[in-house]
């Protein structure tokens, strides 16, 4: 390759919105339901249904937009884009495109030489998402399931500002992180509430035009979209090369054989026929309605990072990842408010939470336990009723069933036995029972204490505390 | 009662207004049971001379009655149509009941809810008989463009009862229903009307909650009554306003108690007729009945003038690309997949899509489907739709100009008296032009009523139409009273 | 007539539409279409500029419902008009994606 070329990156990220119903209707868009159990005429298109607005969607809307920087549109419609496809009621989906709800914002990203960039976004609009459509091989046909048809979507339009992988995937992360903070979405890739298109075009360094984009659909992984962009980088380059030009389309991953392919057909004209929907009133953004959401932000990641650092006494290290996950400064957030030592339950979250989550799989919004549990937990440890291996061990179990650690502690017996009689007649036994032991540690042996302590912490299941094992047993011999 | 007495009796209630009848039933003189079977007494005489009616619910209505009846008897319902029956146009939802806006693509679907304007009629105690014939999808003037038959013109059968609520107008007529209701998108209710000789309005944009109308043109289409005469249609549109909040462009109204309009009162009121409406294309005997109705006002005491409204002849042109662009796009849902008609036989999705639309959809309406997809595609949205929502909004200020001299404007519905069966269909742009003096008033959101005005020298019926200011409706309704108290019979 | 609809425009808009027309149709809608936008091309002696187009008459604005659920499992009503139906969903041609 005897050019150097340059790889030019736009994002459109749709997120879906964390509403409790659909953008137009009073459908549940809970996850996971039996097919079609979520639906009414409205978002089955059915005839002579109408929609009406969520209004929750458009202050989320608006709060994604003024925290990436956007103006706000004081005068919004809906767009009706048409193009026919069986997961798609209507056989329109209601879009923005006129008047979309936020325009010309941006978010800093660090790139990988550890400057800082904004990447522009062009707008956000909201729109609905489609139902499900689900292949069934023995037939040789599709379903339609239309419980995900009418769920709210904010699209994020960047500007062409990305020139990596990594820069895309700052970027994302960034985005996920405001709008986590918002709660307006979980952002999860994987699960599809947040998906991202990729526009990519290259072009020789130093070059003033942008070469001809394609967009790569179907990306539900940072690896997979760090794959796809440098498969495609590749593939634009190769064509270039070889005196071809790059078709614009739209191309879908295939992240198990590492290739995209071109998602054409002669019925997809691509002409959307946009106009705006006779079914819904314009938008009319008042002063005191923006006033009101920008009241409702939250503290953003950065101010929180400076609050950690005032408040607590906790590393950057540990700031920077319970920061990074709005579910982990949640949790810490409450279980210092209920008492627990910040330095705890930074520990607890640094170190076994986010081993099991690794170990598990298991997202940080996804966690089960409560801070309050997280809290009684450190305070059993604290006022040493239980010792540190039970703590974990208890801790697993929390984990997965979110029990009280308390009534959990009680009902197993792993308390440490504050009982002086039993361990009397426990350590009396043990000595009993290791002669040679004995004789050892009286001849001056002092080691020998330790094989002592170790049998009566295993005779008393491990709920005693060592260091009365160690009085005792001395006060003994 | 012997068969002949019930007959007479039954003649009797068929040619009663709803107002009349609802008193009658009222106190005891006959009962909804009673009235029902009456009505359905005449459809089965009549109707297959008419056909008015695409489906009848004669168990349905009969239930309803029984109902009805049992509610009036126990004091629950006292308002102005309880007991009265009613025919509904076929593009308005009805549970259960068979809704195929007059087209084969919906030829077996059954709603599964009930349009609000329906329910409305449910609580003021209607009976629903059935529904009623219609061009398909409201897509036409004649009535002739249904996939189940044209309907005929009761006062004469040679001739279109117009449309597109045609079947309502006539089932009105013919006396197969008491009162009916139809929507109007371009003069959908007041052209045929005016055509059967009945009254027939189409309310303020927003007025009657349209939910569960099956979509034409969506900021252009509204429900609206027809009926025997103006009281029964100020009764009706009072049961059928209502703000709704399933539909966004519903409108929240106070003045709703339309029936305190009735009174006979214009003096003073200033009338403007149209110079434009008056021009070339207008038939003599139409232009002869319509001025003659305004000297009947006069000597009531308004003040009538002509002006000059300006922009008519743009109406129609703007009108068609704007119903055509939301036609095109409100009819994308009916694809075979979710209701309605499928094709049998496919090659793949798009084939299917394809296949049943063109057999489910008749001429008209693909011609409208078209003209809409081409004016909306890329490279010609502006010099198209977007030209046509701004001389929509010229459109609109011409009239608020009208409205700051004016009460009202009076003028012709139509050009000419109902035309002859299979007359207009081959010239569809001839027939656009028949709607010139009603289209500007959907444009406009305003409330148009029309009122019978006289007959043309073959006994077809003339309509006087009276368009108000948005929001109007009560002057509109006293002016046509007024007339209608005063005119002569027809 | 002005307007001359070409044989790739009605292909085109038949695709945008999903119609299938005959080539009878074809030549008749051709025809329609150009005389429809003769008369519409009248539009063109308006001048419109300044002028904001109109797509709503009246200025209702910001209509809006709470993010409540207000609506049940609605499944067996939904498919009781399906052409074809299998495990409670549509059926339809099998999709490329």
């Amino acid at each position: 390759m005897s050019k150097q070329y340059e790889t030019v990156i736009g994002l459109e990220v749709h997120v879906e919105l964390a509403t409790k119903t659909k953008i137009f209707c009073g459908c549940s868009t809970a996850f996971g339901a039996e097919p079609n159990t979520q639906t009414c005429p409205v978002c089955t298109g059915m005839p002579g249904s109408l929609p009406v607005l969520n209004k929750q969607v458009l202050e989320y809307a608006i709060a994604v937009g003024l925290a990436t920087n956007c103006d706000i549109t004081r005068y919004a419609k809906f767009d009706r884009k048409n193009y026919f496809y069986p997961d798609n009621p209507q056989n329109y989906q209601i879009s923005q495109l006129y008047l979309p709800i936020c325009r010309n914002g941006g978010v800093e990203i660090e790139t990988e030489q550890g400057g800082k960039k904004v990447v522009g976004i062009h707008e956000i609009h909201m729109e609905e998402d489609a139902g499900k459509l689900i292949h069934d091989e023995w037939e040789d046909c599709s379903l339609v399931d239309y419980n995900r048809s009418g769920v709210p979507l904010i699209e994020i339009v960047s500007e062409p500002d990305m020139r990596s992988a990594a820069e895309v995937i700052a970027y994302l992360e960034k985005l996920r992180l405001v709008i986590q903070y918002l709660g307006a979405s979980d952002c999860k890739l994987q699960e599809g509430s947040m998906r991202a298109d990729v526009n990519l075009s290259v072009r020789e360094v130093g070059a003033k035009e942008f070469g001809t984009r394609t967009e790569m659909k179907n990306l539900n992984s940072f690896k997979a979209i760090t794959r796809a962009i440098e498969g495609e980088t590749e593939r634009q380059i190769d064509l270039i090369e070889a005196g071809k030009s790059v078709v614009q389309e739209t191309r879908r991953w295939d992240d198990a054989k590492g290739e995209s392919y071109a998602m054409r057909s002669k019925e997809d004209a691509q002409d959307y026929r946009y106009f705006p929907d006779p079914d819904l009133t314009p938008i009319r953004v008042s002063e005191k309605m923006l006033q009101e959401i920008r009241a409702r932000q939250p503290e953003f990641r950065t101010e929180k990072m400076a609050r950690y650092r005032e408040a607590f006494a906790i590393p950057d290290y540990d700031i920077e990842i319970i920061t990074g996950e709005k579910p982990l400064a949640d949790l810490f957030e409450a279980a210092v408010a209920l008492g627990a030592q910040p330095k705890k339950a930074s520990n607890w979250i640094m170190g076994e939470t986010l081993r099991l989550m690794k170990e598990r799989d298991v997202d940080a919004s996804d966690l089960r336990f409560s801070p309050e549990n997280l809290t009684k937990l450190i305070a059993l440890t604290d006022t040493r009723q239980i010792n540190s291996s039970v703590a974990k061990e208890v801790f697993e179990v929390m984990f997965e069933e979110n029990v009280d650690p308390e009534q959990y502690v009680e009902e197993k017996g792993l308390k440490i036995a504050g009982d002086e009689g039993a361990l009397k007649k426990t350590v009396e036994e043990v000595i009993a029972a290791n002669p040679q032991s004995v004789e050892d540690y009286r001849n001056g042996k002092e080691k020998a204490i330790g094989f002592l302590v170790g049998q009566t912490m295993k005779a008393m299941k491990g709920k005693a505390d060592p260091g009365a094992v160690n009085r005792m047993l001395k006060e003994l011999l | 009662m012997n068969g002949k007495d019930e007959e007479k009796n039954y003649m009797n209630i068929v040619e009663m207004t709803a107002t009349q009848l609802a008193a009658a039933i009222r106190t005891g003189e006959t009962t909804a049971v009673e009235a029902t079977e009456a009505v359905l007494a005449r459809i089965e005489e009549e109707d297959k001379k008419y056909n008015c009616y695409v489906t009848v619910d004669r168990d349905g209505a009969l239930a309803q009655a029984k109902k009805v009846q049992a509610q009036i008897e126990t004091g629950d319902l006292t308002g102005p149509l309880a007991g009265v029956p009613v025919a509904v146009k076929d593009n308005i939802c009805t549970e259960g009941l068979l809704t195929t806006c007059s087209s084969r693509i919906l030829h077996n679907f059954v709603p599964t809810y009930t349009a609000e304007a329906v329910k409305n009629l449910h609580k003021a105690g209607a009976v629903i008989l059935g529904k009623t014939n219609m061009d398909e999808f409201a897509m036409g003037s004649t009535t002739e463009t249904s996939a189940y038959g044209p309907t005929k013109n009761p006062r004469n059968t040679a001739h279109v009862p117009g449309g597109s609520s045609g079947g309502s107008a006539a089932a009105v007529a013919a006396g197969e229903c008491i009162y009916a209701i139809g929507s109007d998108t371009g003069g959908s209710i007041r052209q045929p009307a005016s055509y059967c000789g009945v009254v027939g309005m189409k309310p303020t944009y927003g007025t009657v909650s349209r939910y569960g109308l099956i979509a034409y043109g969506s900021s252009l289409d509204q429900i609206g009554p027809l009926t025997k005469d103006v009281t029964d249609c100020a009764a009706v549109l009072a049961a059928l306003a209502s703000h709704d909040p399933k539909d966004s462009t519903s409108v929240s109204r106070e003045d709703t108690d339309f029936s305190t309009a009735l009174t006979e009162d214009v003096k003073g009121l200033r009338i403007g007729i149209p110079n434009d409406y008056l021009g070339e294309g207008l038939n003599d005997e139409v232009r002869t009945a319509v001025l003659q109705a305004a000297d009947v006002l006069k000597e009531k005491g308004a003040v009538v003038e002509r002006f000059d409204l300006s922009l008519v002849e743009y109406a129609i042109p703007a009108y068609y690309t704007i119903a055509a662009a939301e036609a095109s796009s409100n009819l994308e849902r009916f694809d075979g997949i979710k209701y309605g008609y499928r094709t049998e036989a496919y090659a793949g999705l798009h084939n299917m899509y394809k296949k049943s639309r063109s057999e489910g959809f008749g001429e008209e309406v693909k011609r409208r489907i078209m003209l809409g997809s081409f004016v909306l595609s890329s490279g010609y949205y502006d010099a198209y739709y977007l030209k046509a929502l701004k001389v929509k909004a010229l459109i609109k200020k011409a009239f608020d100009e009208a409205f700051a001299k004016y009460d009202l404007i009076l003028g012709p519905v139509a050009p000419t008296t109902a035309p002859k069966l299979g007359e207009s269909l081959s010239d569809p742009i001839q027939m656009y032009l028949g709607d010139i003096y009603t289209i500007a008033v959907n444009l406009a959101g305003l409330p148009g009523i029309s009122v019978p005005c006289g007959q043309d020298d073959r006994g077809l019926p003339i309509g006087l139409q009276l368009i108000g200011d948005c929001f109007q409706e009560k002057k509109l309704l006293r002016v046509a009273y007024t007339y209608e108290q005063h005119g002569k019979k027809f | 007539m002005a307007n001359i609809i070409s044989d790739e425009t009605i292909e085109y808009v038949g695709i945008l539409a999903k119609l299938e027309l005959s080539d009878e149709e074809k030549e008749k809608a051709k025809s329609d279409m150009g005389r429809m936008l003769d008369y519409i091309d009248k539009l063109g002696e308006l001048d419109t500029t300044d002028v904001e187009p109109m797509s709503h008459v009246f200025p209702v604005e910001n209509v809006f419902r709470e993010d409540i659920v207000t609506n049940g499992d609605e499944k067996e009503r939904l498919l009781s008009n399906a052409p074809q139906e299998k495990d409670g969903m549509f059926v339809v041609p099998r999709t490329f994606e």
